[in-house]
């Protein structure tokens, strides 16, 4: 579903991904973990071709997005939802508005809009509060919106960028739990966090990402000490537990991931 | 069609939000149309001038001394007509120039009656035929005796026509000077409602918006502007300009000659220049401003 090939990205001076490959299959429930500016943005940022690959190549789907034109980029965007950290949600739009928005944007007929949209909502359990405001609603009722609001083209692929980041414990479990079902239907997730608990507790495999470099991936654990998962700041403690040190090194050493 | 709907509603929706900043557009807009007419029309009258003095003023004049007879004037127009280039030649009397005068100074002619002496030369009329035989023809009249002066209005017309030139040229670069002053002040009106709907364009962005359908809503918003200016300028141009010709309109035929351009027939040419201006204006300024958000 997402394959990076040799994929390097610099900044200038900054390597912000060296030589990475990996693939994630269509059905994946993938973390994405790592301390900040490890290259986990830029991964995304590659997926959605914000930014272009210096060296390697990029597939979704059947998409080779490293040849892909600026006028196919909508084509590729498609295919995939995404939900951000601060939801980003309309505020002049209501619950309804915000979630058909997705669906007016890239043309869809007003019946099949009347239709998906008050589906998708009470898939999140938001239906009653369709025509209410953003800014009435709760921060993980507002995350609903905005999941509602990715997955109501029906995209293969949802992105969430630390969707659990300004939400408490038992509500980003719910919203976990949302995520679960969604990738039950078949949608590839591939989701980034520093949430140590959440990871832990769904099992599901975990990228990890370092320096430019994948360090590890596995089925399992989020492998961080619990400071980096308050936020992942550079002044905390950005080393793995030592266990990793094992299978990075083993990494470095050319090992298969 | 429905995206077309679409895009038209979002337009006015953004205009009806920044309407401070829309209508400071457009008056600012309006005025640099305003003066862009002005050079028009001054371009435009100048140029008719030119032309009509060119067609008027194909002509030699042989002004001939008081002692000079019909009959030594009548043997110049016999050679005059045997020359090449020459369409005809007649003899004027005095009489008939100060007729002519008369006329073309239509009401004030009566200042003329107050002369006890005819001041004016008879004299010989060569028209030409062939502009570029003049000089040589003007050359040949100066030749005959009996006579007190040769005028040849080439280079009065010559004149004309390189101050025609210089206007035009003028006119041409202030006009592309005031279009990019124009399309810097719509698109930065356009850049408030691009900031204020950043959001909503990176979510269009995410979810898969074409950049066509993103800039749609603020490329019509610019049009709108720019047809909005175009409107109340061509109005103001129009009735401007009809008042001006009410006034001055006669005085400068008589004193020149020649009527000025019509308004019916200006305005209706300047409403298609002003509406095409202003769609290329509102269009240009909303494209460079939206053009950042969509390369993000």
């Amino acid at each position: 579903m997402i394959e990076f090939t040799n994929v390097s990205k610099h900044y200038k001076s900054n390597v912000a991904l060296d030589n990475v490959s990996v693939k994630i299959n269509k059905g994946d429930f993938v973390f994405l973990v790592g301390p900040s500016g490890a290259g986990k943005s830029t991964f995304v940022k590659l997926i959605l071709k914000e930014i272009n690959a210096d060296k390697g190549t990029v597939r979704v789907k059947d998409i080779n997005v490293t040849k892909l034109s600026a006028r196919g980029v909508p084509r590729l965007r498609r295919n995939i939802g995404i939900v951000f950290q601060d939801f980003r949600l309309l505020p002049k739009k209501t619950v309804y508005e915000n979630v058909a928005f997705a669906m007016e944007i890239i043309h869809q007929p007003r019946k099949l809009i009347k239709k998906n949209v008050p589906q998708v909502l009470t898939m999140m359990g938001i239906y009653d509060k369709a025509n209410k405001y953003p800014d009435e609603l709760s921060a993980g009722e507002q995350q609903r919106v905005a999941i509602a609001r990715a997955i109501v083209n029906k995209p293969r692929i949802l992105i969430a960028d630390e969707p659990t980041g300004n939400l408490d414990p038992n509500t980003a479990w719910e919203i976990m739990q949302l995520l679960n079902d969604i990738n039950q239907r078949g949608v590839t997730i591939l989701m980034v966090t520093h949430a140590k608990d959440i990871v832990d507790k769904m099992g599901k495999r975990v990228i990890a990402i370092e320096n430019g470099h994948i360090v590890r991936d596995e089925f399992g654990m989020y492998g961080y000490q619990e400071a980096l998962a308050a936020d992942g700041d550079s002044a905390f403690n950005t080393r793995p537990v030592k266990r990793q040190h094992t299978i990075k090194r083993k990494f470095r050493r050319g090992g298969s991931i | 069609m429905k995206t077309l709907f679409y895009t038209i509603k979002q337009s006015f929706i953004q205009f009806g939000r920044n309407l401070n900043m829309g209508i400071i557009s457009i008056f600012a807009i309006t005025c640099m149309l305003l003066i862009l007419s002005l050079f028009f029309i001054l371009a435009i009258n100048v140029n008719t001038a030119a032309e009509t003095i060119k067609g008027e003023y194909d002509s030699i004049e042989i002004f001939l001394l008081d002692e000079t007879s019909e009959e030594d004037a009548m043997v110049m127009v016999e050679d005059m007509k045997t020359q090449e280039g020459v369409a005809d030649a007649y003899y004027k009397t005095k009489e008939d120039a100060m007729k002519q005068f008369k006329e073309r100074w239509g009401e004030n002619g009566y200042l003329l009656d107050s002369l006890e002496d005819n001041p004016l030369p008879n004299s010989v009329v060569i028209i030409i035929e062939d502009l570029e035989k003049a000089d040589a023809l003007a050359e040949h009249a100066g030749t005959y005796e009996g006579i007190e002066d040769v005028k040849y209005y080439k280079s009065t017309v010559d004149k004309l026509l390189n101050v025609t030139k210089f206007i035009q040229i003028a006119a041409i670069i202030i006009m592309i000077f005031l279009i990019i002053v124009s399309i810097v002040v719509v698109s930065n009106t356009i850049k408030l409602t691009v900031f204020n709907r950043a959001d909503e364009i990176s979510i269009m962005k995410y979810v898969g918006a074409t950049n066509w359908f993103i800039r749609g809503p603020f490329l019509v918003e610019g049009i709108i502007i720019g047809v909005i200016s175009a409107g109340i300028s061509l109005l103001i141009t129009g009735a401007v300009y009809e008042k001006v010709v009410d006034m001055i309109g006669e005085q400068v035929y008589s004193m020149l000659s020649m009527p000025m351009v019509p308004g019916d027939f200006l305005m209706y040419n300047f409403a298609w220049i002003f509406v095409a201006l202003g769609i290329a204006i509102g269009s240009c300024g909303s494209i460079i401003s939206v053009r950042r958000f969509l390369n993000a």
